[in-house]
């Protein structure tokens, strides 16, 4: 079935109103959790008390609202940390790994290809569960041996960036690695033969030509570094990201102040996504 | 190979075998040998299948790791028959524009956080929630109603979590499909679902593997979706996992869990791409 081959009109607006219902399934929940975010009750649920401002803006209990609410605050400056390191690790590595999958010919080239899609295809929680294993034996065996404590090896910060690098750096690879496939070599060797050196060329052309990329590697792993959630609750320490500290909340009974920081999440990662549309655009 | 060249390929190859090591490998081998460990006093271990029979022997746990495969892989096949109409749509019966703006609002919800996604739905279903109201309000029921809580509230969130991850390959694959091959279908004088079944669907099978292996494997491993949306009774197997590390302290036998698990999953996915035809580079890179 395609516009060019006539079908019966019921047929067509069948199918007209089943997509139309299928964005109204993809809208509903996001947009009665924003809706929640401004009720003047203590839950997120019906009835409607009113609009109010005060999740986002009040100072006074029982209505704390976002801005005054310490540990949601620290747990969003602890979120932004982890995922601009986790990016910037991810991007850094994916650019390599990406020059050396198309630049280099080697043995065991295609196995370490495989090798490095692999952290795709493992579920996250057996990732962070392997990573908790591996330093915290390494962890045990510098204090047994040497008298030697490495803070970075116990559950905390510095674990869930590692356990998100782990995995985001494949999905860094393949966006860097997809748009240097495109690359006319070219303009390299132009630059090469204006006697450039080979690090230079680099530098001058293919970097550039890159970067749109880079950007658009770096948002994606700034947002799924954001919304981590299985692999960061394994290695999680007392500095709990924003959706761990969320989680723990939504336990113990959520709040329409949830629903305000949930609203907030929403515009910051809309907004990084227009940023990554208009650098692809302009590329 | 000249020595620049040389020293250019070990440059590269530095950070990737040090992840791949560090963080890959030897964790999963590390765990792997933990999952072999039986303790047997204080401080004391050995090497034994302990773990692994416990699993086997628990009635609660093998029915916890048969039903979260049996559950993921029916989230799977609805993911797939809820978006293909709708990947098909996208791609083939609007153009231009509305196109994009249509694929677009598709990634939408996958850009807030999955718990987000997952505390709109408890809004919607709880008791007190949206859609019990509506339904009181309609005068469908007289009370209350808990839509929360149960498997079915379980597998609506599964879908919904995963939609995307099925939507993004299938659109992708069948923009590729030319219109005159459906033309020529139907001049040949096959009607809807015989060029869809002979032409679509064959076309589509690269995007319909990718969408599903990676829809499996995140429903496989998903806490948060079940944790919040099922009961007490629907115990999904992310959880034990969780509870054995976390609230046990028992990481010998969480660590076996975990590899029953990335057995599962790689198992599953192994068999898909083999039953396919398809390769991971394929259908991942």
């Amino acid at each position: 079935m395609i516009p060019s081959i006539p079908q019966p009109k019921i047929v067509t607006v069948a199918y007209t109103a089943y997509v139309a219902l299928f964005f109204v399934f993809l809208a509903l929940p996001l947009v009665v959790v924003a809706v929640f975010a401004f009720n003047n009750g203590q839950f997120p649920s019906l009835p409607w008390e009113g609009f109010t401002w005060n999740w986002f803006f009040g100072s006074e209990r029982p209505m704390i609202g976002v801005f005054h609410e310490r540990s949601i605050l620290r747990a969003i400056g602890t979120s932004v940390f982890v995922a601009g390191a986790v990016s910037a690790l991810s991007v850094f590595v994916g650019l390599t790994n990406a020059f050396l999958f198309n630049r280099y010919r080697f043995r065991g080239q295609s196995v370490l290809y495989v090798l490095m899609l692999l952290p795709l295809v493992i579920p996250g929680i057996v990732l962070g569960i392997s990573i908790l294993v591996f330093s915290s034996r390494v962890a045990n065996g510098l204090w047994d041996g040497f008298e030697l404590d490495v803070e970075v090896l116990r559950p905390g910060i510095w674990l869930v960036i590692l356990g998100q690098f782990s995995f985001i750096t494949t999905i860094a690879t393949l966006v860097i690695g997809a748009r240097l496939q495109k690359f006319d070599r070219t303009l390299e060797e132009a630059a090469l033969n204006l006697g450039a050196g080979q690090l230079t060329a680099i530098r001058t052309v293919t970097l550039p030509y890159l970067a749109p990329a880079m950007i658009g590697a770096f948002v994606v792993a700034f947002l799924m570094s954001f919304e981590n959630f299985n692999t960061t609750l394994m290695l999680v320490g007392s500095d709990a990201p924003l959706t761990i500290a969320m989680f723990d909340r939504l336990k113990e009974g959520s709040t329409p102040l949830l629903n305000a920081v949930s609203l907030l999440l929403m515009l910051g990662s809309s907004c990084l996504a227009l940023v990554m549309i208009v650098f692809q655009r302009r590329s | 190979m000249r020595t620049e060249a040389k020293l250019g390929l070990a440059l590269l190859l530095t950070p990737l075998l040090l992840w791949l090591t560090f963080l890959i490998f030897i964790p999963h081998i590390d765990m792997f040998l933990v999952s072999l460990r039986e303790r047997i006093g204080v401080g004391e271990y050995q090497t034994s299948l302990a773990n692994y029979l416990t699993f086997f022997n628990e009635p609660l746990y093998l029915w916890t790791f048969l039903r979260t495969a049996m559950m993921s892989s029916l989230a799977t096949l609805m993911t797939l028959i809820i978006a293909f109409p709708v990947s098909y749509y996208i791609a083939k019966m609007v153009k231009g524009r509305v196109q994009s703006a249509l694929f677009l609002l598709c990634l939408v919800p996958f850009w807030v956080s999955e718990l987000v996604r997952t505390f709109g739905w408890m809004i919607l279903l709880r008791e007190t929630g949206v859609f019990s109201n509506l339904l009181q309000y309609v005068g469908l029921v007289d009370g209350p109603v808990e839509m929360l809580y149960n498997d079915a509230a379980i597998m609506v969130g599964l879908v919904y979590t995963s939609m995307l991850f099925m939507v993004v390959p299938l659109v992708t694959t069948l923009e590729g499909l030319p219109d005159e091959v459906v033309e020529a279908g139907y001049d040949l004088g096959g009607n809807g679902l015989s060029v869809l079944r002979e032409i679509i669907i064959p076309y589509a099978m690269p995007g319909i593997v990718s969408g599903c292996i990676v829809v499996f494997m995140l429903s496989l491993g998903n806490y948060l979706t079940p944790t919040m949306l099922g009961g007490k009774e629907s115990l999904w197997f992310t959880e034990l996992i969780y509870s054995q590390f976390i609230v046990r302290f028992n990481w010998e036998l969480g660590a076996a869990f975990g590899f029953m698990l990335l057995m599962l999953s790689s198992a599953i996915v192994w068999g898909m791409l083999k039953l396919t035809g398809q390769s991971l580079e394929k259908t991942m890179g």
